[in-house]
């Protein structure tokens, strides 16, 4: 699917340190019945959003009017399990643009690559540092700078890793099947030499 | 000099050694992207219903048609009822997600397993007992667990919903090379224990995160000593630690499954393609990027205690106690306690349970339900247990009627459902109660994961077997 362009974005955070979230918490199984792609957001965390009967759960952090922004803060080892991308696209379609943890699991890294939505690996050191100033701080400001791959807050700075195939991908908001068609060539010579 | 001369004839010899992963995936890179993924050929695409209408109506978006569907295969699995298949599904959604993909397969002209077909089923089930899978392919399927087709030699792994598009778009997948590790099990399986506590075991030791980055080839005399359904159980789970996914070296016990079905070479073609299929495994030499060796005997029957798979004990043993977890663990150990209803250090034999159910690409398959089978006889189901047996396919739901294994199953009080994943996901009807404990011979105990506030306890068929007769976790050694 095509993306938005990814350039500077400066934004306050939603802080979520649980460690191991895996894609069943990010969008339980029941939700993946739609043959779309939109409306995800609605369900998103929705076991832990909202109780059985459907009521806010008042201390989860998406219920907590002082925490917004478009970076999610997660903990270690964010989205394992399940390769449902929607799990990606609940995040997106919340309004996530951004997570930002010590560790990621392999196919939500890719999932969330291919929607727009950008996976920060930092150091665990680095994320302690950004949990304390959130919990200091709701409005924290953080700066994801894609283009220098540092993220920044108040005087501390973190770089981070992307390959800079994808990184290109994300700052020109194409994807991989417009690169891959554009290799067809290529393709039809490797099945030929078969 | 001579030592030099030696050393650098090591270093050549390394270079060229290769393991068995890089043989299948170097074959199959049509091309290196600089700074970038490889751009990689898939053999084989399987798809269902789930994750897969949102990459046809994307590629309708984009003009495109399939570019190959003779290479993909459809079956839907994950969202359909495991009773009265003949009737149409009741709910809605679940019906438009399965219409779909029928509509879908014949616009692009792919091969359908649909509903009430005699070779549908899961399709990590289906793939391989029909010859489809076979040994140095790439694999891919919108399913994490694609890992199971590793058991052959295949590189094959999960995708999301925009890879699914990809390759049918491409038939490629732009993928970056994962590093290599190798897991060593040698020795015998102690009695009573099997693939699955094997499987369970490994995941415990590294952790639900601890080969995320890897492939991972399983080697050593215990898993060679494996039944194929085994080597699936071992692959299927490999994504439980995190890993890309997981392969064994194919062999003998490997050729011989695959050889007469329905999909696989005949022939002159068979006896070429065995010439190759030979030459995949690990050189002498070749390096890996983390290795990890175990002991068969140290293994014993696995049990999960907690809300993923890494948090596993052996069944005889207590859930650890607060001081042998790491202090940043320790809020996540608390809260997966607390969503259990257990304590920290308390025993799990004894523990009453609700659900019992036997399914899943994980141990789905005819050698699980003879397993179960062959412990409940003579035995009588638990009146407080509610019990789900589902086989992974058609083929096998047939063949356990044919061997006798329902009528030994409906003499212990049990009954056979239709075949589906079913309560592995609880996508469908099959959802364990808020509160109710399950133990799940399937793969994940993710909380919610079997329904809204389940509680999942993962272990082997004949763990769930024990506790299907006697109403509470028990070992499954006593019964042997």
């Amino acid at each position: 699917m095509p993306v938005d362009k990814f350039t500077l974005l400066e934004s306050s955070c939603v802080p979520l340190p649980n460690e191991n979230v895996d894609t069943d918490q990010i969008i339980p199984a029941r939700f993946l019945k739609a043959t779309s792609r939109e409306g995800f957001g609605e369900n998103l965390f929705r076991d832990w959003r909202f109780s059985p009967s459907g009521e806010p759960v008042k201390d989860f952090v998406l219920n907590q009017a002082q925490y917004s922004g478009q970076v999610l803060l997660a903990g270690k080892n964010f989205g394992s399990g399940s390769s449902r991308e929607h799990a990606a696209w609940a995040i997106a379609d919340y309004g996530f643009k951004v997570v930002v943890s010590s560790f990621f699991a392999d196919i939500f890294r890719n999932n969330a690559l291919n929607n727009g939505v950008l996976p920060i690996t930092v150091t665990p050191e680095f994320l302690e540092k950004l949990f304390l100033a959130v919990a200091k701080n709701n409005e924290q400001k953080v700066v994801v700078d894609l283009e220098k791959q540092e993220l920044r807050f108040n005087d501390e700075s973190c770089d981070f890793e992307i390959n800079p195939y994808k990184k290109d991908c994300l700052l020109n908001g194409f994807d991989d099947i417009d690169y891959l068609l554009a290799k067809k060539e290529n393709i039809q010579a490797f099945e030929d030499k078969d | 000099m001579t030592f030099r001369l030696i050393d650098s004839f090591i270093k050549i010899y390394t270079l060229k050694a290769k393991t068995l992963f890089d043989k299948v995936w170097d074959a199959h890179v049509v091309e290196h992207v600089q700074g970038g993924p490889n751009i990689v050929y898939i053999d084989k695409h399987l798809i269902h219903e789930v994750t897969s209408p949102q990459a046809f109506s994307g590629l309708e978006g984009r003009g495109l048609k399939v570019l190959r569907p003779e290479r993909t295969l459809a079956t839907p699995d994950h969202n359909i009822p495991t009773v009265n298949q003949h009737l149409p599904i009741a709910d809605e959604q679940s019906r438009t997600q399965v219409e779909t993909l029928t509509a879908n397969c014949e616009k692009n002209s792919i091969e359908l397993y649909g509903l009430n077909h005699p070779n549908n089923g899961i399709v990590h089930v289906v793939g391989p007992e029909l010859g489809h899978t076979q040994p140095g392919m790439t694999l891919v399927c919108g399913d994490s667990h694609t890992s199971t087709h590793g058991a052959f030699g295949a590189v094959a792994f999960g995708i999301g919903t925009s890879e699914v598009e990809m390759v049918l778009a491409t038939q490629c997948i732009m993928q970056s090379k994962p590093k290599k590790m190798r897991i060593t099990v040698d020795g015998e399986l102690p009695k009573g224990v099997s693939a699955k506590d094997l499987t369970l075991y490994v995941i415990a030791q590294l952790g639900t995160g601890g080969a995320t980055g890897y492939f991972v080839e399983y080697a050593g005399s215990a898993v060679r000593s494996l039944s194929m359904e085994g080597r699936m159980t071992v692959c299927n789970m490999s994504i439980e630690m995190g890993a890309r996914g997981g392969m064994i070296a194919p062999d003998e016990t490997t050729f011989e499954y695959v050889k007469g079905r329905k999909f696989a070479p005949q022939g002159e073609q068979w006896e070429q393609q065995l010439a190759t299929w030979k030459s995949l495994k690990t050189d002498d030499g070749a390096e890996f990027d983390k290795e990890y060796t175990f002991k068969a005997t140290d293994i014993a029957p696995m049990i999960t205690y907690g809300t993923n798979p890494g948090m596993c004990m052996s069944i005889s043993s207590g859930i650890p106690a607060e001081a042998d977890i790491s202090s940043s663990e320790l809020p996540s150990f608390q809260k997966s306690l607390d969503y259990m209803g257990f304590e920290a250090g308390e025993p799990i034999l004894g523990k009453k349970v609700d659900y019992v159910f036997v399914g899943s690409c994980t141990n789905g398959r005819i050698e699980d339900l003879r397993t179960f089978a062959s412990m409940v006889k003579g035995h009588k189901k638990a009146d407080s247990i509610t019990a789900w047996i589902v086989p992974g396919s058609k083929q096998v739901e047939k063949q356990a009627l044919e061997e006798g294994l329902v009528a030994v199953l409906e003499a212990a009080g049990f009954k056979m459902r239709q075949p589906g994943c079913s309560a592995c996901l609880a996508m469908n009807d099959d959802k364990v109660p808020a509160g109710k404990y399950s133990v799940s011979t399937s793969n994940r105990n993710f909380e919610g994961r079997q329904g809204p506030g389940s509680r999942t306890l993962l272990a082997s068929p004949l763990t769930a077997a024990a506790a299907a007769i006697t109403g509470v976790i028990s070992d499954p050694r006593e019964f042997l």
